[in-house]
């Protein structure tokens, strides 16, 4: 069950190449090793992480990855950094949020050519070639500005730390699944956590944005205008 | 304020200002803050809960490219030891580790992966010694004093009524409570940067600036107004963020290195770095009448402070204090202790010492019901205390507490439908698909709990908050209010609610907000249940203050009476964005009377006075009460000892509701927190070690755990209270664990005696042998400074 040794410090230095092979009592319980480990690695955690690092310790190449639409060069990255350190610390894309570093929890979903992924569990170096999503790059319009504005409206935004990783969630199963039913979204949104809202306004926005677009498909196909609820219209939450 | 109203004010479901920010991912938090050429800093922790400190050498990290500074113990210019309450937790470690995860030293290099090679080049000699662990022995006569304070942080007694009396009903048992984390979503963080006046100024994501402000000046050893601090992006807190962690190493580092320093840590580091839920052992005895009225009382609660105080003597009132529950006794004896172990520290989480006695005292009434023959939901009916009534501490209880109602709410709440003959999804039984229950196999339980849950701070303490408010006029000659409270935004959304009262009071719709910052005064902690009420209390009186100028300077201008001067809210009120005057025919244009200048106020809010505990744990130690009542209705698998929480209930004493869909939120996510506790949410120690530090291993609910809640609020006002206002966030933390716990033992017909209740406690798996089986010892009292509890010495039902 664990994904870390039986100490529960020793795994710190496994992960990332640049403290592999040192002592692990001498790192004591420097976690940034183990998080970045198990994110470069895939959603086991630090398991999955171990020695994964090594393959770029020092590789330091110049690439490029399409985000949100611009072609960013990435320089100084080490080849066994994560799309999410990438993106956060070598390109300043802090709107996607970093919070386990495990594929456990979604603050730090992304579109990978259209489809939803947690950017702590792909290498950055792969995603060359992709076109990668954040919730920055969703745009100002159409289900995902829906989206956002019924997590407003319906009070799913409380810290708001996990909102981004969720907009990208939604957004994408809406996509998908516009029609999607109380498990189906249940289930679909069950990697991103929410620690604050208790996720019933969440489901809520998602329930508002899905019964918004069913009428704008039903009531005039013609119609391109938009039945945007206003700001204040929010429902009475007592 | 009668007559038109501006939009926006109190009573709507006014949206969160900083909402759009936050859903676009334009919202800075504090890990988020990046400035040109700082340094990255990173903590160097203890693998041992229990050590001598032998010598650090340093040298080689030094000498390492890209090493800025290394600092220990030795580089602590002030008092080396902080803390909220008592300041016994050293800045470093600089004898003894006393806890796995402690601070040994901290580095700032040119990058995070360069200071990480730098702690591990870092040497350090450790003489690790046998650690204690488990909280029943540390007050032994001969157990080790594991800290020159001692092991006992506090010890409360409570007696009331008459020793000795019993009802001739009977029932005893013992009850453990797991560690559970706050898991605020955002890792702790911050940015510090050093000042040319020798000063230090930190953005940091915190609960309470003024307090990290105190303990970081006596630590750097500078007065306080150089050290000034901004609150940035909060990303949840729960109390986790009441204690100071890496605020102190971060302004020391930025001192030594005369550079910006970046201090952030990751998910293993939080779990490591801040205070917990405290582990609670408890020992309770209910007597009562053969109709079922109470008679007595009996709590012995131990709770495991870990290797520091933090806030454990309030968290332990608050245990002991809430410990009989929000029922009517004669006669109760309620004890406790919060030690010293080397267990993690342990501090604030929301419900603050009174989850764990819910736990306790609600498995007790339903015991106490099943011996007496009655529905669990009457007997709380026949107990639940009522304004007027008489506390085990002798506190009076004001109104309202509409504890008998709120049982009674949520019992006539309809029920949902029985679990599916045939899971057709495989997503509407425990386990969901992964596990595909047979649906033969499972069995629905209900249960119920009731709880109070103290507001604000307790025990005498004259507890304030401070807000600045100005009208002014913007470029435009738009009137807008500027309003300045060192109130922590960590989610709650007193963002709003400040905004809220100000057009109320003011009748001007554009409100702004300050940052939050030690440039104003305190406003205290956010926790407690308390922001609303004290720095909505404190924005409200401020924003009074300047309606009382404005009207004043109207009546002047309008050459009115000296009297209507003087007092001009007789005459004159404030509607939506005008001053009326109707007697006077008056009737001006705010942004008309701010023609001649802005107007500013300050006021500080106190609440009333409360009092310390006498030696019989006699007072009147809290400000107020909040009550709630969740009804759970749950599957168990029992093959599988799964368990999927199919519906919850609350009823909540609320107050005046501010803000609906905040007040909403807030209920929602508490109830999540509690059905966390119940169900999965459990740091496990190993000898001290937590094992499980990570959101791999660390479980915490998801959309596909928690179920819609049915909610329903009583809103009656508390007096004494701005606007009435209760705090809200708390109450239904407290109960939503016992009644999850009730309704499985309901389901199952155990006696569920450990919470977090796990699949092996369900269904008899072997237990994994390094991992403690069960934490429930086999002697029913629990040992206290001054001997063991009082003998039971009756049946248990």
């Amino acid at each position: 069950m664990t994904a870390v040794a039986p100490d529960g410090f020793a795994a710190g230095p496994t992960g990332t190449g640049e403290t592999a092979g040192t002592d692990g009592e001498a790192t004591g319980t420097d976690g940034g090793a183990t998080g970045a480990g198990g994110g470069a690695n895939g959603g086991d955690g630090g398991e999955a992480g171990v020695g994964g690092g090594e393959t770029g310790a020092d590789g330091n190449e110049s690439y490029r990855l399409n985000v949100d639409g611009f072609l960013r060069t990435v320089n100084g990255a080490r080849l066994g950094d994560s799309l999410l350190t990438v993106l956060r610390d070598t390109l300043g894309v802090t709107a996607v949020k970093d919070a386990c570093e495990q594929g456990r929890c979604g603050a730090c979903s992304v579109l990978l050519d259209g489809r939803l992924a947690a950017s702590c569990t792909v290498l950055a170096a792969d995603a060359d070639g992709t076109r990668v999503v954040t919730v920055a790059g969703l745009g100002g319009a159409g289900l995902a500005r829906a989206v956002r504005a019924m997590f407003l409206a319906e009070g799913a935004v409380q810290c708001g730390f996990c909102t981004p990783g969720f907009v990208v969630a939604v957004t994408d199963l809406l996509t998908r699944h516009p029609d999607a039913d109380e498990e189906e979204i249940r289930e679909a949104l069950a990697g991103n956590i929410c620690r604050c809202t208790g996720y019933g306004r969440i489901l809520a926005a998602v329930r508002a944005v899905q019964a918004e677009r069913s009428l704008l498909r039903s009531g005039d196909a013609h119609s391109s205008g938009q039945t945007q609820r206003p700001p204040d219209g929010g429902p009475d939450g007592g | 304020m009668g007559g038109e109203v501006v939009s926006g004010g109190i009573g709507r479901s006014v949206p969160r200002p900083d909402g759009p920010e936050k859903a676009s991912g334009a919202f800075r938090y504090a890990g988020d803050l990046r400035v040109p050429g700082m340094l990255h800093a990173r903590t160097l922790r203890s693998p041992h809960p229990r050590a001598r400190l032998g010598r650090i050498d340093a040298a080689a990290a030094r000498r390492l490219p890209g090493v800025a500074a290394v600092v220990t113990a030795a580089d602590v210019p002030g008092v080396a030891t902080y803390g909220l309450i008592v300041a016994d937790q050293p800045v470093f470690a600089a004898t003894e580790v006393r806890y796995a995860g402690e601070p040994v030293a901290a580095v700032a290099a040119v990058d995070a992966a360069t200071a990480r090679r730098a702690l591990a080049a870092i040497e350090v000699d450790y003489e690790p010694l046998r650690p204690s662990t488990d909280p029943e022995q540390v007050l032994a006569a001969d157990a080790e004093a594991l800290h020159p304070a001692g092991n006992l942080f506090r010890e409360i007694d409570i007696r009331h009524g008459e020793p000795g009396v019993d009802g001739s009903v009977v029932v005893e048992d013992r009850y453990v409570v797991g560690m559970q984390d706050q898991a605020f979503l955002a890792p702790e963080a911050a940015l510090v940067s050093p000042a040319a006046d020798g000063g230090v100024d930190l953005r940091v994501a915190t609960q309470w600036l003024h307090s990290d402000r105190e303990q970081l000046a006596a630590c750097l050893g500078i007065p306080e107004n150089l050290v000034r601090l901004t609150l940035a992006g909060v990303g949840g807190a729960f109390g986790g963020r009441e204690d100071v962690t890496l605020q102190i190493h971060g302004a020391l580092l930025a001192r030594v290195t005369g550079a910006p320093v970046r201090i952030a840590y990751d998910r293993v580091e939080s779990f490591l770095g801040h205070p917990h839920r405290h582990p609670a052992r408890m020992w309770f005895r209910h007597t009562a009448t053969a109709d079922g009225e109470l008679v007595s009382v009996q709590a012995n609660v131990v709770l495991d402070g870990g290797a520091y105080a933090s806030s454990s003597p309030a968290v332990l009132a608050n245990a002991v204090t809430h410990a009989a529950g929000p029922y009517r006794v004669s006669h109760a004896r309620l004890r406790g202790v919060a030690v010293r172990t080397n267990n993690p520290p342990c501090g604030a989480m929301r419900g603050f010492g009174v989850p764990q006695v819910t736990i306790g005292h609600e498995a007790q009434m339903d015991r106490l019901a099943d011996a007496l023959g009655l529905d669990p939901v009457e007997l709380r009916i026949r107990n639940a205390v009522r304004p007027g009534d008489v506390l085990p501490t002798g506190q009076v209880l004001g109104a309202p507490l509409p504890a008998r109602e709120l049982i009674q709410l949520v019992a006539a709440r309809p029920l949902p439908p029985p679990p599916p003959a045939v899971d057709v999804t495989g997503l509407a039984l425990p386990g969901g698909l992964p596990a595909a229950a047979e649906p033969s196999r499972v069995r629905r339980g209900v249960g119920y709990a009731l709880a109070y849950k103290n507001l604000l701070f307790s025990e005498g303490m004259d507890d304030s908050s401070a807000a600045r408010v100005r009208l002014d006029l913007t470029d435009d000659g738009t009137p807008r209010v500027r309003v300045h409270s060192a109130c922590a935004e960590v989610g709650q959304g007193f963002v709003t609610i400040a905004g809220q009262i100000a057009r109320t009071e003011l009748g001007v719709e554009q409100v702004v907000l300050a940052p939050a910052d030690t440039a104003v005064g305190s406003a205290g902690s956010t926790s407690a249940s308390r922001q609303t009420w004290m720095s909505g209390g404190a924005v409200r009186g401020a924003c009074v203050a300047v309606a009382d100028r404005l009207l004043a300077r109207v009546a002047r201008a309008a050459e009115l009476p000296a009297e209507v001067v003087e007092a001009p809210r007789r005459t004159l009120r404030i509607a939506a964005g005008q001053i009326v005057g109707v007697e006077a025919g008056l009737r001006i244009a705010i942004a008309d009377a701010l023609a001649e200048g802005p107007i500013e106020a300050d006021y500080t809010f106190h609440h009333r006075r409360t009092t310390a505990l006498d030696a019989d744990g006699q007072g009147d130690p809290h400000v107020a009460f909040a009550g709630a009542a969740h009804r759970a209705v749950v599957d168990v698998d029992i093959d599988l000892g799964l368990v999927r929480v199919v519906s919850m209930a609350l009823a909540q004493d609320c107050g005046t509701v501010l803000n609906p869909l905040s007040l909403r939120g807030q209920v929602e996510g508490g109830t999540a927190q509690g059905l966390g506790l119940a169900l999965m949410e459990e740091l496990v120690t190993v000898d001290g070690v937590v094992v499980n530090p990570t959101f791999h291993d660390y479980l915490l609910p998801t959309t596909a755990d928690v179920p819609d809640l049915d909610f329903v609020a009583v809103t009656e006002p508390q007096p004494d209270a701005p606007y009435g206002v209760k705090g809200v966030g708390e109450a239904p933390t407290c109960t939503a664990t016992p009644a999850i716990v009730a309704a499985i033992r309901a389901a199952v017909g155990r006696d569920l005696r450990r919470v977090p209740v796990r699949p092996q406690d369900l269904v008899d798996l072997p237990t994994r042998s390094d991992l403690p089986r069960s934490d429930l010892p086999t002697s029913p009292h629990l040992p206290t400074r001054s001997g063991v509890a009082p003998a039971g010495g009756a049946s248990t039902a």
